[in-house]
């Protein structure tokens, strides 16, 4: 039971990384109906500039509160610089384009990213700087939550609440939505659909960027491969909890990660990788619109 | 016409026996490893063509099918091929008898695929659009991961195509592009045929489709399992020229490859999806000279092939000779007359 109630813990941290890339694909995919590919990079990219900057300005010698705080604006405004630029270079030329041009090129920027990334910072793994001395904070029992943990785990609260706040309090928010509900008609009144989606692209990048600073704090070998898969599997918590849709991404992220880590611990961890695919595809199959989605009428 | 199609034939089979021949003698080793893998490409990349561009489903799992292809006949191959082939090559000659054999991993490679593609298909090609998209992608990566389960088939090692007495690697070019120009050309008649007419229209309007008659479902699951037959075929063909293969071949990546040559070279173009598989094939290696630039000059073009070209190379035109050929005995007949 204790080992349960631990796996649920380190679950819960771990699918809250999860939850913040995948906020950033369905974001994306909200405005734009597009499967951003290259967002597992930026996450890459977020990581890695978290690295760069610990070592710069000395923050890898001891942890502190401000150097994580330091750390991780530095990594957001990074992510949300690219993820603005790709969105510019990459996806706007293509707007009236066939649907599945930006596809490509949104593989193209992924590929680009990696191997740069593997061509100026080397291919070889580096070891993410402790920011916050790993030690435990709380103890029920035999169940013990280590302050890495609910570090990640608060980081990743304030940021949801903080982007449940832009888009449901704020104009620009009322913009985003209108423009994922219906980018002509937002036009005609006057919302300026160019910059919303750029802005999209900013919020979610600065998302992926901070999830990428929260999975060096946890996971400390970084590489510039490493977006690939974890990429993959946020898009698919993003489908799980209805691809369009924030709450459903947090729910869905924090359910992946939930059960890969139950997956891992109890059955096999060389399934791990499969069994993200396989909720995915129950899920696909019995509700198409994911947990949150909305069911899609289709006009004949 | 009867005796042109014999003279074209006859053309075709002079050129592989000329590959066959030629190849070993006048190319490296390394360029031969390269036109191998650009044969595979072409099958595997046709195929995709059939279901992503002639029938409209987008499908972004087929290295998984291609797994299922390469896993089935190199099992095959291992487990009985050898035997079989041993057997064979006691009453003819070792050339004949490996010509024999080589078909029968092949089709067994794509039947499988098929099998796969049909268990896979039917469910998910109830889903439309990104969500299929996305359910193949998921079901492809469930096979790599199964597949890396089996300890038969060498698990997370690699499985090494090898049995005791027998070479069962298959090099030889001129075999290898008489499997890809039949399976091209079967894929590019069926395209065309009046069953590829019931692919475009669901691709164009399923619901207008289904109004006239056309089985929707029937006609996806068909050109979804053809599909997966033909990258069985390809699967097939790769493990058995590689003589070694490991899922990692086989993730997600390899299934982005493929469909953007398919995207690239046009869809709904069988000519395309030919024409992008060989260059993007062949541009990482012809790219070696640029060194470490290489992987980032072969992205950046992906990119801006694509904004230059959002509906691909070609469209979905065809390279087809024939309106040329058309036109050129025209003028000659006018000469003559």
């Amino acid at each position: 039971m204790e080992n349960l109630l631990q796996q649920l813990v380190n679950g819960v941290a771990w699918g809250s990384i999860y939850a913040l890339v995948a906020l950033g694909y369905t974001m994306v995919y909200g405005v734009l109906k597009l499967i951003n590919f290259a967002h597992g990079e930026v996450y890459m990219v977020g990581a890695m500039t978290g690295y760069y900057t610990a070592r710069a300005l000395g923050f890898a010698q001891e942890p502190s509160g401000l150097g994580l705080a330091v750390v991780l604006l530095a990594a957001m405004a990074t992510c949300a610089a690219l993820g603005a630029t790709i969105e510019r270079v990459a996806y706007r030329p293509l707007r009236h384009a066939p649907r599945l041009a930006p596809l490509i090129t949104a593989i193209g920027v992924s590929l680009l990213l990696q191997n740069a990334g593997q061509l100026l910072l080397g291919a070889d793994p580096k070891f993410f700087p402790p920011l916050v001395a790993s030690r435990e904070a709380l103890r029920f029992g035999a169940l013990a939550v280590s302050n890495i943990q609910l570090t990640v785990l608060a980081t990743a609260v304030v940021l949801m609440a903080g982007l449940e706040l832009v888009v449901m309090r704020t104009r620009v928010g009322r913009a985003m939505r209108a423009v994922a509900q219906d980018a002509d008609a937002a036009a005609l009144m006057g919302v300026p659909v160019d910059r919303i989606i750029q802005l999209t692209f900013l919020l979610g990048s600065a998302l992926a960027g901070a999830a990428g600073i929260l999975v060096g704090l946890s996971n400390p070998k970084i590489d510039p491969l490493m977006g690939l898969m974890p990429g993959l599997k946020a898009f698919v918590a993003a489908v799980l909890g209805g691809i369009g849709s924030i709450p459903g991404a947090m729910l869905g992220g924090l359910l992946l990660g939930v059960v890969e880590t139950l997956v891992a611990g109890y059955l096999s961890s060389t399934y791990r990788d499969a069994i993200a695919f396989v909720i995915l595809i129950a899920i696909l199959l019995y509700r198409p619109s994911g947990l949150f989605g909305a069911a899609q009428q289709e006009k004949v | 016409m009867r005796a042109r199609s014999a003279l074209a034939l006859a053309a075709l089979v002079a050129a592989l026996a000329l590959l066959e021949w030629g190849a070993p003698r006048l190319l490296n080793p390394y360029y031969l490893t390269i036109a191998t893998r650009i044969g595979v490409a072409i099958i595997a990349a046709v195929s995709l063509q059939l279901v992503s561009g002639f029938t409209g489903q987008f499908s972004i799992g087929h290295a998984g099918f291609m797994a299922v292809g390469a896993y089935a006949s190199a099992a095959l191959s291992v487990y009985f091929g050898g035997g079989w082939l041993a057997a064979l090559a006691d009453v003819l000659p070792g050339g004949l008898a490996r010509a024999l054999y080589f078909p029968l991993p092949l089709l067994a490679g794509g039947a499988l695929a098929a099998l796969a593609g049909l268990l896979v298909g039917i469910p998910a090609l109830r889903l439309r659009g990104d969500y299929l998209a996305i359910a193949t992608l998921g079901f492809g990566e469930i096979i790599r991961v199964v597949i890396l389960n089996v300890d038969a088939v060498g698990g997370a090692r690699g499985f090494a195509l090898s049995a005791p007495g027998v070479d069962l690697r298959y090099e030889d070019l001129g075999a290898l592009y008489a499997v890809v120009v039949v399976s091209v050309a079967v894929m590019a008649r069926l395209a065309y045929s009046s069953a590829g007419l019931a692919f475009r229209a669901v691709r164009e309007d399923e619901i207008a489709a289904e109004s006239i008659g056309v089985p929707t479902t029937r006609v996806k699951v068909l050109a979804f399992a053809l599909s997966s037959f033909f990258a069985g075929v390809a699967g097939a063909l790769f493990a058995h020229s590689e003589g070694y293969i490991h899922t990692n071949s086989f993730s997600f990546v390899r299934s982005f490859e493929i469909m953007v040559f398919v995207v690239l070279g046009g869809l709904g173009s069988i000519s395309g999806a030919v024409v992008a598989a060989s260059v993007l094939t062949a541009a990482p290696e012809l790219l070696r000279g640029f060194g470490e630039l290489r992987m980032i000059i072969y992205a950046l073009g992906l990119i801006a092939v694509m904004i230059l070209r959002p509906q691909g190379l070609m469209g979905s035109r065809e390279l087809d000779p024939r309106p040329w050929l058309a036109r050129w005995r025209r003028r000659d007949a006018a000469a003559r007359a």
